[in-house]
């Protein structure tokens, strides 16, 4: 069950590691730096999952998301945010935005892994 | 990929450094003013992203620090606090900070708690966070070590999972609807360790992209699952919505987690659904029959979700336990270089963006997002540069020959080699430009030397930058830096006055040091100014004459004695504060910048201020020059240099002496150098009428001619450094070879002039009157 995931944060090194993590645990890792990025990219792509941080330039996590949603096509593929925020108040936001889940960061490899599995197989 | 995280955390630090660049900028937007939320959210973000990258490396100082920037920064975002001069100095003072604690810990070091302590709690006294309790501080770094021996191997998915098939989901073969697997339905379920949990999705989780299978399969990896699925209230098929699901479970697991893990499961889906979880020795209730049977005239239904046959997957083979080498390769490229590089202004969001995301639009002094960037070794490019000069030698050579050989112009070989010449600027222009530099990461570092000794000498100083996109080769770059930090510490600590006498002076209580770059005539001026009281020329020359550095009756210009300064160990200050201190005086700045192939001139007003201004050459490898023919010899003087070339008449050459000459330009007197002479190669001419004079044009404003025979070529020509066998020699910059394979020396204009209108003043101060 190999997960093609789309990563979408600003910070190369956040970038690296998720590429890392995701490649180690025999996922397919596509990246981007921002939410524009991202909507390019999904362009190309079909993920399985999409993992988005929130706040970045030109276009954040929550107006990346939106985009996503509102676009038939892939309105039902599940995020999972990235986050250091605590959770309570970041689940509603996240929620409200319309993620499937969150993952706090910094992210322990497996914990990322756990929680692909629990929004997308 | 030896050691993929080591990599990882080498860029990581590469790009910290471009985000406390970019922390800088913002800060110092907000300094000018700025009150754009997206610049407030520029500096949040780079101080966010360090914290981020710092946690999974385990940086845990960086990270307890960042943390609290952080929170103090929220504030800000939030509106919460108007951060105003003072604020936004202790800001700077932060970021300053944060940048130590980075290079601590990309070098293993450690900074001093007592650095961090206090400006922490200023911070926080300033914004009014509280300190935030120890728990949430803690902010678990739950280091990134990244196991690889994680046992998400190379097949990945589920690992520690036992056959999907055993999963009993609904549409599996038996009874449609009798989901619970009947062993364990049947069996009684007393006192053994676990949880019942009614788990009933709203049409809100599968809009939010949640889905009850994945879940269920993470609960049965805590233990034995028994899941009954109530479908009482499922419509007939063709009122079916299929984004509302209709169906509810009944989860029965058995494991020794507690029930916190077993919440986490529905961390996702908490308040998306109805969720009972009773310990199952509370409620050893058997599954209810009745769930099953409410609607049994139902027809078999398709299944919800396909059971997916993982069953089917081959057993993992050890052997091929993935290894990071052995790992996929990820199907998307490294991202490109942000778009900012290829149009400065940062592209407008799509309609989609959300309120929160208004982008930049300035297009000057915008902070830049953080660079892609490639790591190369500057050995490897510096090669380049030398093969480049080889090629542009070579080239010389060929044209030569060419010219030699009586080709006409339109020739093939002619017009070939015209191209030929062309692509080698354009290929030595590209290489210079990766030497090349923005000079605004010297200029941040000066900020910080401002605030650091303003501080420490109890004056008010604000830094002020002009230019600093400049570009500026590496090297020079960083061998500014020492000299760089020299003058500014002393503009802060001689040239400015105290906050009370400027205030006597009706200047305004903070003074102004203003540090520019720009390129003026092939080369880089970099000035440093004050506005403060400008240089003491009587305390300047009593001092020298007591230091027996002039003899006491010397009648010296004001642009003299200001020279005085750069004579070694030179220091006018009445009490040596602990910042420009002893030791290091201007006369080492300047030989500095002489190593550059720089120059360095001072200007001054009593009581305006002083200006330093420095010039450097755009590159250390290569210069246009004019190859000139001086007593049979052929010299190569820096085109920069010449302002025009003349042609001498007999009524602008007038004599003031046996061999002092001036020639008269548009009604102002220039002197006039005979560069025979001066390098002595022949005594002086009789006359000068019909030769050929270069005017020389001095950072000081002052301007010179030089008496040459004749004009030969304008070239391109590689510098080939001297020092290295003769030492300096003066008037000489370097040398060349030329097209020919002869060799030709490089004048020092500048140094020459100096040089011989030094011998027509005191001598001993002679080597610190250079312009």
């Amino acid at each position: 069950m190999s997960l093609e995931v789309l990563a979408v944060d600003d910070s190369r090194t956040m970038r690296d590691m998720l590429n890392l993590a995701l490649s180690s645990a025999g996922f397919t890792a596509h990246l981007a730096e921002d939410g524009i990025h991202g909507l390019e990219v999904l362009e190309d792509i079909e993920p399985d999952v999409i993992i988005t941080d929130i706040n970045m330039p030109r276009m954040d996590g929550f107006g990346f998301i939106d985009a996503v949603r509102s676009e038939d096509k892939w309105s039902r593929i599940p995020i999972l945010v990235l986050t250091t925020e605590s959770a309570d108040e970041l689940k509603a936001k996240a929620r409200a935005a319309g993620a499937t889940g969150w993952i706090v960061k910094p992210f322990d490899p497996a914990k990322l892994v756990k929680a692909l599995q629990m929004v997308a197989g | 990929m030896s050691d993929p995280m080591a990599e990882i955390r080498a860029s990581f630090f590469i790009e910290c450094e471009e985000l406390l660049e970019s922390l800088q900028d913002g800060l110092q937007l907000m300094d000018d003013g700025d009150t754009d939320p997206e610049t407030i959210n520029i500096v949040f973000r780079a101080v966010h992203s360090i914290k981020g990258g710092a946690g999974a490396f385990g940086l845990d100082d960086l990270v307890h620090f960042a943390h609290r920037f952080e929170t103090a920064m929220d504030e800000v975002r939030a509106g919460r606090f108007q951060p105003d001069g003072e604020a936004i100095r202790l800001f700077f003072t932060c970021a300053d900070v944060l940048g130590d604690l980075v290079r601590a810990a990309r070098d293993d070091d450690a900074v001093s708690s007592e650095v961090t302590d206090p400006v922490l709690e200023k911070l926080e006294k300033l914004v009014g966070v509280e300190e935030e309790s120890e728990e949430e501080l803690d902010f678990t770094p739950a280091t990134l070590s990244l196991d690889l021996s994680l046992d998400f191997g190379g097949d990945a998915g589920l690992p520690n999972l036992p056959d999907l098939s055993d999963l009993p989901m609904a549409g599996a073969d038996e009874s449609p609807l009798d989901l619970s697997s009947s062993e364990e339905a049947t069996e009684p379920l007393v006192a053994s360790k676990g949880f019942t949990v009614f788990f009933k999705p709203e049409p809100a989780l599968y809009i939010s992209g949640n889905e009850p299978l994945y879940l269920f399969r993470a609960l049965r990896d805590l233990g034995d699952l028994a899941v009954t699925c109530h479908a009482a209230s499922l419509p007939l098929l063709d009122s079916i919505d299929p984004d509302i699901g209709h169906l509810s479970w009944t989860l029965t697991v058995h494991t020794e987690e507690s029930e916190q893990t077993v919440r986490e499961v529905f961390e996702f889906v908490d308040g998306l659904c109805q969720l009972d979880i009773t310990p199952l020795a509370a409620a050893p209730v058997a599954p209810s029959p009745a769930s099953v049977a409410v609607v049994p005239a139902l027809p078999p239904l398709p299944p919800l979700v396909q059971p997916e046959p993982v069953a089917a997957r081959p057993a993992p083979d050890p052997a091929s336990t993935a290894t990071p080498n052995d790992a996929p390769v990820t199907a998307a490229p490294k991202p490109e270089a942000p778009q900012e590089e290829a149009s400065p202004a940062p592209v407008k969001s799509s309609a989609t963006t959300t309120s929160e995301g208004t982008t930049p639009t300035k297009t000057t002094g915008t902070p830049t997002q953080p660079r892609a960037t490639v790591r190369v070794d500057l050995e490897r490019i510096d090669r380049l540069v030398n093969l480049v000069g080889e090629l542009v030698i070579n080239q010389a050579m060929l044209s030569q020959s060419v010219t030699e050989a009586g080709l006409p112009p339109n020739s093939p070989v002619s017009t070939g080699l015209e191209e030929f010449l062309q692509l080698t600027r354009d290929i030595q222009e590209s290489v210079m430009m990766i030497r090349a530099q923005p000079i605004k990461s010297l200029f941040q570092r000066m900020g910080r030397i401002v605030r650091e000794s303003s501080a420490s000498v109890g004056k008010e100083v604000r830094l002020h930058t002009d230019g600093e996109n400049t570009e500026v080769d590496k090297t020079v770059i960083e061998r500014l830096a020492d000299p760089l930090t020299h003058m500014i510490r002393n503009a802060v600590d001689h040239g400015l006055e105290s906050p009370e006498k400027r205030l006597a002076v009706d200047k305004s209580r903070e003074g102004h040091v203003t540090l520019t770059a720009q390129h003026r005539s092939g080369r880089i001026v970099i000035e440093v100014s004050d506005d403060g009281a400008g240089i003491n020329r009587e305390r300047v020359k009593a001092k020298a004459i007591e230091k027996g550095l002039i003899p006491a009756e010397a009648q010296l210009s004001d642009g003299d004695i200001d020279n005085l300064l750069f004579l070694p160990g030179f220091s006018t200050a009445q009490e040596i504060s602990n910042l420009s201190g002893r030791g290091v005086g201007m006369d080492v700045v300047k030989s500095s910048i002489q190593a550059l192939g720089g120059r360095i001139a001072i200007t001054s007003q009593e009581g305006k201020g002083t200006t330093f201004s420095i010039s450097l050459p755009l590159t250390l490898a290569v210069l246009d020059g004019m190859v000139v023919r001086v007593a049979d010899e052929t010299l190569v003087v820096p085109l920069n240099a010449i302002l025009e070339t003349l042609t001498l008449t007999d009524d602008d050459v007038k004599a003031l002496g046996p061999e002092t000459h001036v020639v008269q330009i548009r009604g102002g007197f220039v002197p006039l150098l005979d560069l025979g002479a001066e390098l002595g190669y022949r005594p002086p001419q009789e006359s000068y009428v019909g030769g050929i004079a270069l005017l020389i044009g001095q950072e000081d404003g002052n301007r010179a001619a030089l008496a040459v025979d004749a004009i030969e070529d304008q070239r391109q020509v590689v510098i080939k450094g001297l020092e290295g066998s003769y030492g300096r020699v003066p008037g000489i910059a370097a040398a060349t070879i030329l097209g020919d394979g002869q060799i030709a020396l490089i004048l020092d204009p500048t140094d020459l002039v100096s040089q011989a209108s030094g011998r027509t003043r005191p001598r001993k101060p002679q080597h610190a009157l250079v312009g």
